[in-house]
């Protein structure tokens, strides 16, 4: 039975609803009182606004209105016929016209703190605070191998996607138990723990006849290709004139971007404060809420 | 005009037949904002073997993205939706669609047999490097019958195509198709992407004519 899986501190959101972003449904949610300041919150990439259960109810103890989001076939949101960067982008402008006109502060973990750099960046009318959670990718490391090699290498990517795009029609995630699903999601968090991950299904899958499943587009998977490159997001962090936070977990995870302390530091504006968090891996406000939180309150305070 | 319909992900493509045949066909991608022809174009027709066109996402009979994200990746999935229908193809590219065969012709060497790359409407797209970050909430209203679709045509023009990762391409499709030569520019412009692919082994710089034969014969 699902409602009898809880986590200790987690809540769900007191309110759900639905923007419309040029004709696709985001699913957006809410913690704390409705009038209270709000703040904004962007989660990472595979994750949904409900891994925020824990940490966005300290934030609205504290007298915020947290709203988040479910980015585009994440979550409750509606799957897209196609996905990238931004689209994903006016998907979080639909939420933020839809919570206030106003510079709000804006909080983002991973995929999601990249794109809230570049929201700010962009639109930084929007923002009063920055505060990234672990989303600052700034090297791409690979391995040390011949061109030869690395010419097969992305032959086999390449061959993949494209079989995987063929076979999408009527594709779906596969069925299985919450501890199922609980142990394939473990494979890239190993350092959350069990419990967590089996809440976490209770909220990021659904219930079929034939068993759980993510509710992640099945479009979507992990690894790929493109033209993208890591330095591409830290280029942006100079530019940002509000007060900025970034949040570094130095424990290695294979989530993780791997950034050295020294690239964020180089880039950090004049506004901006870099904290490390020793021993913490890449989930910083999973597994450190309340520091998080607090950190997080002390910036915006 | 034959028009077969195929389904890639939530879009429906529409695939043209513009002269049947024998042998291997002569794909045709059109550039930004263009769609197939309706009939062979005249310099195409020495083309020995069947025509087809391919009407890429959010342009001519193809389907709209509702809600956009369009990215190149995501139109060699539409050429690769396209090649497993027909088969083993040659593929001629203008603009857009230059940039589009050359990643398919990479992506799906063994039966991309052949690219010729030329000049057409978003040739150079949004350039080697990110542009200003601009976040547009709205574009014009989408002509009478949906395509193209607006959103395309804005993101489809600042997709960045660094000319390092063109060149992968290019490379996959020398090592991977057997052809002595994979790639055929015939076009007169070199944004930096090109100039890339244009520096690989592979890849030739000749007339349309002599790669249209080059390609009719390997």
């Amino acid at each position: 039975m699902s409602d009898a899986i809880t986590y200790p501190g987690a809540r769900r959101p007191d309110r759900q609803r639905t923007v419309d972003s040029h004709g696709l449904a985001i699913a957006v949610h809410e913690w704390g009182d409705e009038g209270a300041p709000p703040i904004l919150m962007a989660h990472g990439g595979f994750d949904f606004a409900g891994t925020f259960d824990v940490f966005a109810p300290m934030l609205a103890a504290a007298g915020f209105r947290v709203v988040s989001w479910d980015h585009r076939g994440h979550g409750d949101s509606q799957h897209a016929a196609l996905y990238n960067w931004e689209a994903d982008l006016r998907d979080a402008v639909a939420v933020f016209d839809a919570v206030s006109f106003d510079a709000v502060p804006v909080v983002g973990h991973s995929k999601g703190g990249s794109l809230m750099l570049q929201l700010a960046d962009a639109l930084p009318h929007r923002v009063s605070h920055l505060i990234n959670l672990d989303g600052l990718p700034s090297r791409r490391s690979f391995p040390d191998v011949s061109d030869h090699q690395r010419t097969k290498l992305m032959a086999k990517e390449l061959t993949s996607w494209l079989d995987h795009r063929r076979a999408l029609v009527d594709a779906q995630r596969k069925p299985g138990t919450i501890d199922e699903l609980a142990e394939r999601r473990r494979r890239m968090n190993p350092r959350l723990e069990p419990e967590w991950l089996r809440y976490l299904v209770t909220v990021g899958a659904r219930q079929d006849p034939d068993g759980w499943r993510w509710k992640i587009d099945p479009t979507l998977r992990f690894g790929g290709f493109g033209p993208w490159r890591p330095e591409w997001s830290m280029m942006r962090l100079p530019d940002i004139g509000v007060p900025v936070l970034a949040v570094l977990g130095t424990a290695p995870d294979p989530m993780g971007w791997g950034t050295a302390e020294a690239d964020v530091l180089s880039h950090l504006p004049p506004a901006g404060r870099l904290v490390m968090l020793e021993g913490v891996g890449h989930f910083v406000h999973i597994e450190q809420p309340r520091r998080v939180a607090d950190l997080v309150l002390e910036h915006v305070a | 005009m034959t028009t077969v319909l195929l389904q890639h992900n939530k879009v429906r493509l529409a695939l043209h037949e513009l002269r049947a045949g024998e042998g291997r066909p002569l794909l045709h991608l059109h550039g930004l904002a263009e769609r197939t022809p309706p009939n062979v174009p005249a310099h195409l027709e020495a083309w020995a073997g069947p025509v087809w066109g391919l009407d890429l996402s959010g342009h001519g009979a193809s389907d709209v993205a509702i809600g956009a994200g369009y990215f190149c990746e995501a139109l060699m999935g539409d050429v690769d939706i396209a090649v497993a229908h027909l088969g083993a193809v040659t593929v001629y590219g203008r603009g857009l669609g230059a940039y589009v065969g050359l990643l398919a012709a990479g992506g799906r060497a063994e039966e991309v047999q052949g690219a010729i790359l030329a000049d057409g409407p978003g040739l150079a797209g949004g350039g080697p490097s990110p542009s200003s970050p601009a976040v547009p909430t709205a574009v014009g209203p989408p002509p009478p019958g949906g395509t193209p679709d607006p959103w395309a045509l804005y993101e489809l023009t600042r997709d960045v195509r660094p000319p390092d990762y063109a060149a992968t391409f290019a490379r996959q499709a020398s090592t991977r198709s057997g052809l002595d030569t994979a790639i055929a520019v015939v076009g007169v412009n070199r944004p930096p992407w090109l100039e890339g692919v244009i520096a690989e082994p592979g890849v030739v710089e000749c007339t349309l004519p002599e790669a249209l034969a080059t390609f009719g014969q390997a």
